[in-house]
């Protein structure tokens, strides 16, 4: 008798659709756990940590966000390969504003959100009527020619950068901003995907001729689509800011282009959890393997071409196929 | 001061001819991303050191086993990494991103880091043009740059591999009903690609130290060239080196020398306000694409 | 009728790709409710010159009107506004996305919101609405299939709903009948004629003449980028240029 694997979706996943869900607590705690597990676990688990292991959270959950923020971006087909140029700008502009201005972090760290947001924008936006390969160049070479740029010209406190700046009042604080900012992120960003708007960008991404000829104007949407990811982006470097209490030429480093990139694929690309997951794998890891130096980078890199090639699809779409569908032996007819 | 900066100015944009090359090649005229193109330059500049003071062979052959090393290097990635991800660029771009940050920083890690790291150049001493001293190797820089873009654009234009190469980017499909082996010419343009970074590499390090910052350079000033002068186009290549190479040689000379990163970036503003995808592209914007 | 203004005037549009000449001095006017077919043999400029209306390309010389509006050179977002959506020849819907869900894009277009008063509506219905209208089945579950899953015929019927989702005035179909069987394409007529008889322009791009002159009211013939010759089917075919084009002249 030969025999063949089924995939199908579990019994509680189809007891669970629609209104169905409210017949008993088991079906609805189906579906509330995976959204509770990061909610539970970042805002009521971390603030029990010791003080080491809370800076590596709140480093996590900065990369995090900028993983986020590139999902977000490779969902209308922007590759960007250099999200620390999102990082860099708003950590200066947080910077420059409570360095020049005074201002306090309350006030920084929202102009340094949308402001960064509108400046990042503008600049890249004569790339987007290109190929989407030309978005990953423009933004590989950015980051890194403004750090030099810097360097070269000292301004904005050249390569000592800006010091002494204004930390936030409690650690405990931080690490709930960052976390809500985080979540925020991660459920907002699943809701417009989501919905048919993400249908729009999504279909950007894979079909533009079809959607131009649909009467959308696609750039239009592609500058919306970076106008939130590069907010994002831009708020983890403001909040970088004045976590270190500094913002200079390290804020445009390849690191912030690469951890992102590598979490996202490993994590798996376009669902947002993913960008999550794998930022939470990969940073305590390289923590960890502190002691090897400039081998994070290798790591990193490692990381991004084994699971480009060999596990496309991410880890986080196999955990929720395992949660959602099941598998089992058949019988041929 | 003129004629220092004229030919200063032109070794500088042979240096940056010579960069972009091989990088337009392999992902501008053949359409295979190669990211690791950076990596590739520093291994081949760290292959010549290593064949030289290790198993101490003629200079001449440690370079050329350097440039078939950076080939098969070329193949290597090809078929290890592209083969698996082809036909989905952006993967492409981001597996050998990986990829080549993975060796350079593996570079550093195991400390070839140090001012004990530089190759020899062929020729010692200089000459004087007028009142302007200028050493042989540069001299060869030029030299090679110039021989270089008028091989490769012949190549191209007029070779059927160079031909092949330009078909596969445009359509695979219909590359392949005309007997084009796309994988295999694809791979000819990653190996070429690489054996063209590690003559970059052999001509252009002698001058100063191997270091793995350098990589990144490479990358960033080829990528820079690309997008000025239009991925894909020889003569573009040329064109945006000169511009750029020019500029940066008068900006170090009659302005301030660290506002040298200054006309890159500035080139790249001006490029993608007025022609986006660079001054001799092929690349037609979006609507012209249908 | 004929003193009207026409819908679409279309004057000397010329495009040139690299050295090869598309279309060359093309000109013809189009009143509301009729509808042109196009036809000539391939590479004649047929989709170049739906390319050049509907803003896909930017011709060299020419000018296009839309109830007297110039919109030459429009991009195709802003056409679409004005009330023109176009087919493609070569249908590309989202493979991954079910039948009613490739309608979702195009009813999201700001025009759908203008013309349903300012708000979009629950797009999913109207999309299954729309499918209908064109043949997929309601009670089956064709709709709800993967838009990779199904087949041509099928497929064309989506492209066409698509762009009758935009709810145009003017509406472009570039060789919808192309890869369908008779008894498909006998199938589609109707629907064809339905929206005639809503008082909608079409113009069709074929090659399939027997069933394009059945509804066409006026016929123009492209070769070589040039209008060659224009008027009642009958009359076109008759006419030795034409003659020339498809079959060649006799050899000496």
């Amino acid at each position: 008798m030969e025999r063949r694997k089924e995939r199908i979706d579990r019994g509680i996943k189809a007891r669970s659709a629609d209104i169905f869900a409210l017949t008993s607590y088991r079906e609805m705690l189906y579906l509330l756990i995976p959204g509770a597990i990061p909610v539970v676990g970042l805002l009521c688990f971390s603030p029990m940590l010791g003080s080491y292991w809370r800076e590596v959270i709140i480093s996590t959950a900065i990369y995090a966000l900028l993983a986020m923020s590139w999902d977000m971006l490779m969902c209308a087909g922007l590759l960007s390969l250099g999200q620390a140029l999102f990082f860099g700008i708003g950590s200066y502009l947080a910077g420059s504003l409570n360095y020049y201005a005074g201002l306090p972090p309350i006030l920084t760290m929202p102009i340094a959100t949308i402001g960064g947001g509108v400046i990042c924008t503008i600049l890249l936006l004569p790339v987007l009527r290109l190929r989407g390969i030309y978005f990953a160049m423009v933004t590989l070479v950015l980051p890194l020619m403004l750090s030099r740029l810097v360097e070269a010209t000292r301004i904005l406190g050249g390569t000592e950068g800006l010091t002494g700046l204004t930390p936030f009042p409690h650690p405990l604080i931080a690490l709930f901003i960052i976390q809500l900012a985080l979540l925020g992120a991660l459920f907002g960003f699943r809701r417009i995907m989501g919905s048919d708007y993400g249908l729009v960008i999504r279909g950007i991404s894979d079909n533009d001729r079809s959607v131009m000829s649909a009467g959308l104007n696609i750039y239009w949407y592609k500058a919306q689509v970076l106008f939130l990811g590069s907010s994002v982006g831009c708020f983890a470097g403001a909040f970088g800011t004045h976590m270190d209490m500094f913002a200079g030429m390290p804020g445009f480093a390849l690191d912030y282009s690469i951890m992102p990139v590598a979490a996202a694929v490993v994590g798996g690309v376009g669902t947002f959890a993913g960008p999550l997951i794998g930022a939470y794998i990969l940073v305590p890891l390289s923590e960890m393997l502190r002691a090897l130096g400039a081998l994070r980078i290798v790591f990193y890199g490692l990381f991004l071409v084994v699971f480009v090639v060999g596990v496309p699809e991410g880890i986080f779409p196999f955990i929720q196929r395992k949660y959602q569908q099941m598998e089992r032996w058949v019988d041929v007819e | 001061m003129l004629l220092g900066t004229l030919i200063y100015g032109f070794v500088n944009s042979a240096i940056l001819a010579l960069l972009a090359m091989g990088f337009n090649l392999t992902f501008g005229i053949s359409g295979v991303a190669n990211f690791a193109y950076g990596a590739v330059y520093i291994f081949s500049g760290f292959s010549v050191w290593v064949i030289l003071n290790t198993l101490a062979l003629p200079y001449l052959v440690s370079v050329l086993i350097a440039i078939l090393l950076a080939a098969l290097m070329g193949l290597a990635i090809y078929y290890g990494v592209i083969m698996r991800i082809k036909g989905m660029p952006l993967s492409e771009v981001m597996a050998t991103f990986g990829l080549g940050l993975a060796i350079m920083e593996l570079f550093r890690y195991f400390n070839f880091v140090g001012f004990r790291y530089t190759i020899p150049v062929f020729f010692d001493g200089s000459f004087s043009v007028g009142d302007v001293y200028i050493d042989y190797q540069r001299m060869i820089i030029g030299f090679i740059a110039v021989g270089l873009t008028a091989g490769l654009y012949l190549f191209t234009n007029h070779t059927r591999v160079g031909r092949a190469f330009r078909a596969i980017a445009q359509d695979e499909r219909t590359a392949l009903t005309f007997g084009i082996d796309a994988d295999f010419i694809g791979a000819l343009s990653m190996a070429m690609g690489c054996g063209l970074a590690a003559i970059a590499a052999v001509v252009i390090l002698p001058l100063g130290t191997i270091a793995v910052e350098g990589g990144y350079e490479v990358l960033i000033n080829a990528l820079a060239v690309c997008i000025v002068g239009g991925l894909g186009s020889t003569m573009g290549i040329l064109v945006a080196s000169v511009l750029i190479g020019y500029s940066q040689t008068i900006t170090a000379n009659y302005l301030e020398p660290h506002w040298m990163m200054l006309v890159s970036l500035i080139a790249i503003a001006i490029v993608l306000v007025v022609k986006p995808s660079g001054l001799f592209s092929h690349q037609k914007e979006l609507e012209e694409r249908i | 009728m004929k003193d009207q203004a026409p819908l679409l005037r279309v004057s000397g549009l010329t495009k040139t790709f690299g050295g090869v000449m598309a279309l060359s001095d093309v000109g013809f006017d189009l009143h509301e409710g009729h509808l042109l077919g196009v036809i000539g043999p391939n590479g004649s400029g047929k989709t170049t010159l739906v390319n050049l209306i509907t803003g896909f390309v930017k011709p060299v010389a020419g000018r296009v009107e839309f109830r007297g509006k110039d919109i030459t050179g429009w991009p195709p977002y802003k056409v679409v506004g004005e009330g023109i959506s176009r087919t493609f020849q070569m249908v590309r819907p989202f493979y991954q996305l079910p039948a009613f869900k490739n309608l979702i894009v195009p009813l999201y277009s700001p025009r759908v919101k203008k013309l349903a008063g300012g708000r979009y509506g629950d797009r999913s219905a109207v999309a299954l609405d729309l499918l209908e209208e064109v043949g997929f089945e309601r009670d089956a579950y064709v709709s709800y299939k993967k838009a990779g899953a199904l087949p041509q015929g099928y497929l064309k019927r989506l492209e066409l709903a698509k762009g009758m989702a935009l709810r145009p005035d003017l509406i472009i179909l570039d060789e919808l009948f192309s890869g369908l069987s008779l008894a498909e394409v006998a199938s589609i007529v109707p629907i064809i004629e339905k929206l005639k008889h809503q008082g909608k322009t079409v113009i069709m791009i074929e090659h399939r003449l027997k069933e394009l002159f059945r509804i066409a009211d006026r016929v123009m013939v492209l070769n070589y980028g040039r209008k060659i010759a224009e008027g009642q089917a009958k009359e076109v075919m008759e006419s030795p240029a034409v003659k020339e084009a498809y079959l060649g002249s006799e050899a000496d």
